[in-house]
This record gives structure tokens, C-alpha cells and sequence, in this order.
């Protein structure tokens, strides 16, 4: 098996199409068994009461920010170091789907935020920094669809998103190292864990079911991002046909 | 060294000269970063003074006292090693509790008293049912050994 023939975006096309149900299939089994074990096998927190169920849905997407922003970025430091261009492709299908996951990490944060601390929105260090990795994806891909340029498009977001990436760590350890309003780590590696068990592993599940629909989508959307490149005639899945139409051109 | 060690060397070399600046960047803003002062840093005169700013640490058990209107109340939040009265008027959150955390923003009377205009509740990270909690509150009582296949304890810094 020789894995680098599928740096090739014509080998790689129809693999990742044979991949995308899997991935699916698993996502979905796991958000209906994670998502109904949070809200009905999970006991009632002793102080926040029901509105902590929030968590299931806020952690796992929290987590899934800032894990895509650093896979998003080596995939551009690849495609920089090796001129690669399924690289590039594979940062700009990440993009969408990492800023999804932050908006969706804010948006359920707010929501918890109101009738636990008594306010929607404050500024502290964890809140602001997760705000700024929003941006970072926005900036991102207008970077890339304002140059109409591929390669310098490529390269100039490239950039961006591995500047970027110092943001990662401020924001995980943000509420270490200054006073915030946000609460600590309940799970965390040094630590370990500072929640029920029910409650830990209906928040893993979720996890993971978040990781299998964001590679499901991302395949997809990569798919989306090869053919509109190629600008390939077809979406048939042959690799052969993919070939005629790169030598076609 | 081929062209594409380079490159990725020349990309590695950026990222530590860029986290380096961060570090240093961080550190020179590290007051303006933070969300709240402690009442320690309010007595010791770190907190600003003539302007608006957060205190935040724990409400002492049995210090809350509401006024007959209903709307005023009085706290003292602590950090264990100092500890400061406040004044609110307003509704409080629902979560906010003798013994635990809350961050207050308003100004310092001159009395030594914080005047708040907004106060929010701090959760912790501990998440657990009802009843856990409440073996565990009768194991502290009874000075027994608390049970560690339920939660971690807490350390100093998050009973904050």
C-alpha cells in the first residue's frame, strides 16, 4: 500500500468518496446516543440544574475550534514546505467547518452564560480569545477569495493561518494563566477529570461524533474544492475520468 | 539541505520567533488582561482607583445580608486572605451562593467599601448530581476522607 499516491487529488477524489458514508454513518449514531444520554441518562447538576446540559453540545465544539484551526494550519505549512497542492485544499475545506464549531462554541456559551453567570457576553481573556479565532477563520477565506490569483491566494492564507495559531494556546490556557469569569478545565490531561462519570462520557461521545462529521464534511467539501480548481467536467467518481480531463486541458 | 527543508525550516524558525513575541507581548500586558482583581490586589492598591473596575473571589458563608427593600444587598467577598464588603442593588444571578465564587464590577467608596453596579456568578468546574454533592458535604462534615471515586478535590486556585 503506498499511502503518497493519494497526494495526488485525482487518487485522492474518489477515495474520499468512498470514505464520506462511512464517517456519516458513525456521526450520526454517535449524536443520537451522545445527545440522549446528555439529556436524559445524565444526572441533574447540584447547582446549575439543567441548563449544565449545555455542555454537551459547548465543550465538544469548543474543542473542535481550536483542534481544526491547528490542523488547518499544518495542512498549510505542508502545502508551503511542499508546494503540494492537495494541501492547500484540504486548509481551505477545513476553514468553513472550524469556523462553524467556533460560532457554535460561542453561540451555546452565551446561552449557558445568561442564567448561570447573569450576563450574555463579558471580556475576559477565554471569551475574547475564542472571539479573535472567529476572526482568524473569517480572515482566512476572505483572504483567499480576494486574491484571484490561486497560488498567491494559496500561499497568502497560508500565512495567515499559521500566524494564527499562537491564538490556539492562549485561548486553552487562557484561564490559567489570568483571572477570568469562564471556569477552568473540567478535563484535562494533568488533572483528569471534575465531572460525573455519565456526564464525561456522554461529552466524549459527542466528541467524537463532532471529529466523524467534521471529517465527513470536510472529504466532501474538499471534493467540492478539487473539482471547482480542476475545473473537471464531471463529478464521476472513475479516476480514470478525472485523468482524460486534466490531460484534456 | 534540499529547498523544501528549507521551506519548512524557514516555517519553523517563524513560529518560535512569533511565539516568542507573544510570550513577550502577553507578559507586558498581563494587567490589562485580567478580568478581575482580587481583594488581596484591592488592599495592597493594585486595583485602579477613580474608575470603574472587577473584584472577584468567594462570598463569605453568612456574610449576605438583603435590606428591607428587597433589591439592596450587602457581601463580603474574600480570597481567603483578605476580604472586602460590597454593596449591590440590583437582582442577583441565580447561581450566586454564600461560599461561592462571584465577580463584582463597580467602584471603591471611600469607606473601603465596593459599590457595585453589576454582579455575576462564578461557576467552578465541578459537575455533579445533587446527591454526590451532598454525600460529599456530609463526609466534610463529618471530617471524613472525601470520596475520590466521585470528583477530584479542589485545589486553592478553583475554589476561587
Amino acid at each position: 500500500m503506498i499511502w503518497s499516491k493519494y497526494s495526488a487529488p485525482q487518487a485522492f477524489y474518489p477515495l474520499a468518496g468512498r470514505l464520506i458514508p462511512w464517517f456519516a454513518a458513525v456521526a450520526i449514531i454517535l449524536m443520537v446516543v451522545g445527545l440522549y444520554m446528555g439529556f436524559f441518562v445524565a444526572p441533574t447538576d447540584f447547582q446549575q440544574g439543567e441548563s449544565y446540559r449545555i455542555i454537551f453540545v459547548h465543550v465538544p465544539a469548543a474543542w473542535m475550534s481550536m483542534f481544526l484551526y491547528v490542523v488547518m494550519a499544518i495542512w498549510a505549512g505542508v502545502g508551503m514546505g511542499l508546494n503540494a497542492r492537495l494541501s492547500f485544499m484540504m486548509a481551505q475545506a477545513i476553514a468553513p467547518t472550524g469556523a462553524m464549531f467556533t460560532f457554535l462554541a460561542l453561540l451555546t456559551g452565551a446561552m449557558w452564560g445568561k442564567p448561570t453567570w447573569g450576563a450574555w457576553w463579558v471580556w475576559d481573556a477565554r471569551l475574547t480569545s475564542e472571539l479573535i479565532l472567529l476572526f482568524q477563520y473569517a480572515g482566512v477565506m476572505l483572504l483567499r477569495t480576494s486574491i484571484d490569483d490561486l497560488r498567491r491566494a494559496d500561499r497568502s492564507s497560508a500565512v495567515f493561518a499559521l500566524v494564527g495559531v499562537v491564538n490556539v494556546p492562549i485561548i486553552y490556557y487562557s484561564v490559567q494563566w489570568w483571572n477570568t469569569l469562564h471556569q477552568g478545565a473540567s478535563v484535562s490531561m494533568a488533572t483528569g477529570s471534575k465531572m460525573a462519570a455519565t456526564m464525561l462520557m456522554a461529552m466524549l461521545i459527542m466528541t467524537i461524533a463532532f471529529w466523524m462529521y467534521s471529517i465527513a464534511v470536510i472529504l466532501a467539501r474538499v471534493r467540492c474544492v478539487m473539482v471547482e480548481r480542476e475545473s473537471l467536467p464531471t463529478w464521476d467518481d472513475k479516476p480514470a475520468v478525472i485523468h482524460e480531463a486534466v490531460e484534456a486541458r | 539541505m534540499k529547498p523544501r527543508h528549507k521551506r519548512f525550516a524557514f516555517i519553523g524558525l517563524g513560529l518560535v520567533v512569533l511565539g516568542i513575541a507573544t510570550v513577550l507581548v502577553l507578559n507586558a500586558f498581563q494587567s490589562n488582561l485580567v478580568f478581575f482583581f482580587t481583594p488581596t490586589q484591592v488592599v495592597s492598591g493594585e486595583a485602579p482607583k477613580g474608575r470603574s473596575f472587577r473584584i472577584g473571589g468567594m462570598v463569605e458563608d453568612g456574610s449576605l445580608v438583603r435590606e428591607k427593600d428587597g433589591l439592596t444587598v450587602h457581601f463580603i467577598v474574600t480570597d481567603t486572605a483578605k476580604r472586602l464588603p460590597v454593596t449591590y442593588k440590583g437582582i442577583l444571578p441565580d447561581l450566586f451562593k454564600e461560599g461561592k465564587g462571584a465577580v463584582a464590577q463597580g467602584q471603591l467608596g471611600n469607606d473601603g467599601t465596593f459599590v457595585a453596579s453589576e454582579v455575576l456568578a462564578k461557576h467552578d468546574e465541578n459537575y455533579m448530581p445533587p446527591e454526590a454533592a451532598e454525600a460529599m458535604a456530609k463526609a466534610k462534615a463529618s471530617g471524613a476522607q472525601q470520596s475520590k471515586s466521585l470528583v477530584v478535590p479542589q485545589g486553592t486556585k478553583d475554589s476561587l
